[in-house]
């Protein structure tokens, strides 16, 4: 209390009181606290870069961004699975609109597409991924609940039928509809697509398809370095981060550049045809014009681009 | 005093601790972009790689239709102009291998009467036919053997064997014709490079024109398929 006794003891040890005691224990714990909250950034920091937290979203990306975007995808391909890949970004043909249609004739369900969409795309080989499932449906019916995406062995059955489901690529697409961030929407030639970039991974649009068209990537996507393939596009078949939703675009990266789909090329019994609506000479303006064309689910209104036919 | 102590100590570490975060986010990244963006070529131009595909596009025998002459062909598959049968077993002189048609049938008499291999009592033997009511001579030329024969008896060689089967099977040779029937490769858009499409013998045999049966090889492991089998009571 008095003058003397100040200056002759050591400020803090003599004001050490249980009070200072406390209050220091509890800033160190704070800061214990505060190291331990913020720890997971650290491990972000290397699974994330700055650049790809900070990206815009696809619309939005300048060329020199994009260049750059794709320069560091191609990285990370060359760092995450060994793989040089080249990662184009194609736009939509002006004058363009894809439709797509399968002879349910002809389909015998052996599950070739299945595969190369699997090969085309880059799904994870472990869980055999694709954006194609077939289904078996007892004949006489289009009833969905009816039918079985696990049969195996000799096909076709002769009291069965197939029929293979993909993305449909909706005119009213109930999953762009729901996404919260924006990160899927209709393109101009009728694909609809993800910025796998932009995916918050709420999987929102999975629950909205009604043609359970959406995958979820639940785990980092695992291909061998000699069968990834290299000629990849940004919104369609690169290597898909973990945590994104992923869907069929109709092999974008080959059709944008005029080649059929990879599931199409595939197809054993010829049941697939793929072409241009708006070209009035195309082969799938013959089909609407001339075939039996059943639309699936066709009372949800959801408009797809995607067609059934019958001999 | 002992207040200002602590408050400094708590916003020292802060401090240290959010540099830290940051510059780890920040050290991986300009090192890598500057070093890729050094070698990386600029964006790829679709039509490019379209170009140097279509050079290397499977050229084959073909029967061209080009509809205007900025279009790329359709290319459909053909067999081979002179079939060729395997001889069965060896003959005299110890010699086996393969023979045209006319080897032999230029010197045998035709039954036009013959519906399937078990009315021969040799040669054909193993061949298997599951084509409706059709006599051999129905499809295959009687006089003059490596050719096919048209339902006004006229000649077709195998390579434009087509043309015979669409005499009956129309609906499918019209689909064909729209792309509707029978698979194909290449490129849907005929302005950037060419389209192969199946032959009717490259899937169907001509004998036993019914597609074979297959076996499913390649099904996705979905979450359901990996469930144990046991019930959930158990």
């Amino acid at each position: 209390m008095t003058s003397k006794h100040d200056s002759t003891a050591l400020p803090v040890i003599n004001n050490f009181s249980r009070r200072a005691a406390v209050k220091g224990g509890f800033a160190t714990l704070g800061a214990a606290a505060f190291v331990a909250s913020i720890s997971p950034l650290r491990q972000a920091a290397k699974q994330t870069t700055a650049a790809e937290f900070m990206q815009s979203h696809y619309t939005e990306l300048s060329a020199e961004d994009k260049q750059a975007v794709i320069a560091r995808l191609e990285a990370d391909a060359k760092e995450n699975y060994g793989a040089d890949v080249t990662i184009a970004d194609d736009r939509p043909i002006p004058g363009t609109k894809f439709v797509y249609a399968i002879n349910l004739s002809v389909c015998n369900g052996n599950g070739k597409c299945v595969e190369a969409c699997h090969k085309e795309n880059n799904h994870d080989r472990s869980t055999n991924q694709s954006y194609i499932r077939v289904i078996e449906m007892p004949k006489g019916t289009m009833d969905l609940e009816q039918g079985s995406t696990t049969y195996t062995g000799t096909v076709p059955q002769p009291d069965k039928f197939y029929l293979p489901v993909q993305c449909q690529q909706c005119d009213e697409p109930p999953c762009v509809d729901v996404c919260p961030v924006q990160a899927t929407w209709k393109e101009e030639d009728g694909i609809v697509v993800v910025d796998y970039n932009w995916c918050i991974g709420c999987r929102y649009c999975e629950a909205a398809c009604p043609y359970h068209a959406r995958r979820f990537n639940w785990k980092k996507p695992d291909v061998p370095a000699d069968e990834v393939n290299p000629d990849q596009s940004y919104l369609s078949n690169r290597i898909r981060p973990v945590g994104v939703i992923e869907k069929c675009t109709y092999c974008l990266h080959r059709t944008r550049r005029g080649k059929l789909p990879a599931c199409l090329e595939a197809c054993p019994t010829g049941a697939r045809v793929f072409g241009n609506i708006l070209d009035p000479d195309s082969n799938i303006r013959w089909i609407l014009e001339n075939k039996r064309v059943y639309i699936l689910k066709e009372e949800l209104g959801t408009k797809p681009a995607f067609f059934y036919f019958f001999d | 005093m002992t207040r200002l102590a602590n408050i400094l100590f708590a916003a020292i570490i802060a401090v240290v601790v959010s540099v830290t975060v940051v510059s780890l986010a920040k050290i991986r990244q300009p090192e890598r972009l500057q070093s890729k963006r050094a070698e990386s070529p600029p964006l790829r131009e679709p039509l490019q790689s379209v170009s140097t595909q279509a050079a290397t596009t499977e050229q084959a025998t073909s029967k061209q239709t080009t509809s205007n002459p900025t279009t790329f062909p359709i290319i459909v598959r053909q067999p081979l102009e002179t079939p060729t049968i395997n001889l069965a077993g060896v003959d005299p002189q110890g010699r086996s291998g393969q023979v045209a048609c006319s080897t032999c049938h230029s010197v045998r008499p035709a039954n036009m009467a013959t519906k399937t291999t078990r009315e021969l009592n040799e040669f054909h033997q193993g061949l298997q036919f599951n084509h409706g009511q059709l006599s051999c001579y129905a499809c295959h030329q009687p006089n003059g053997s490596d050719s096919l024969r048209l339902a006004d008896g006229s000649a077709v060689g195998y390579q434009d064997v087509m043309r015979l089967c669409s005499q009956c099977h129309s609906p499918q040779a019209t689909s064909f014709a729209h792309g509707a029937h029978g698979g194909m490769n290449g490129f849907w858009d005929r302005t950037r490079g060419p389209q192969t499409k199946n032959n009717c013998v490259d899937c169907h045999d001509p004998h036993v024109p019914a597609y074979p049966k297959m076996v499913v090889g390649f099904k996705p492991r979905d979450r359901f398929l990996d469930v144990k089998e046991e019930s959930h009571d158990q």
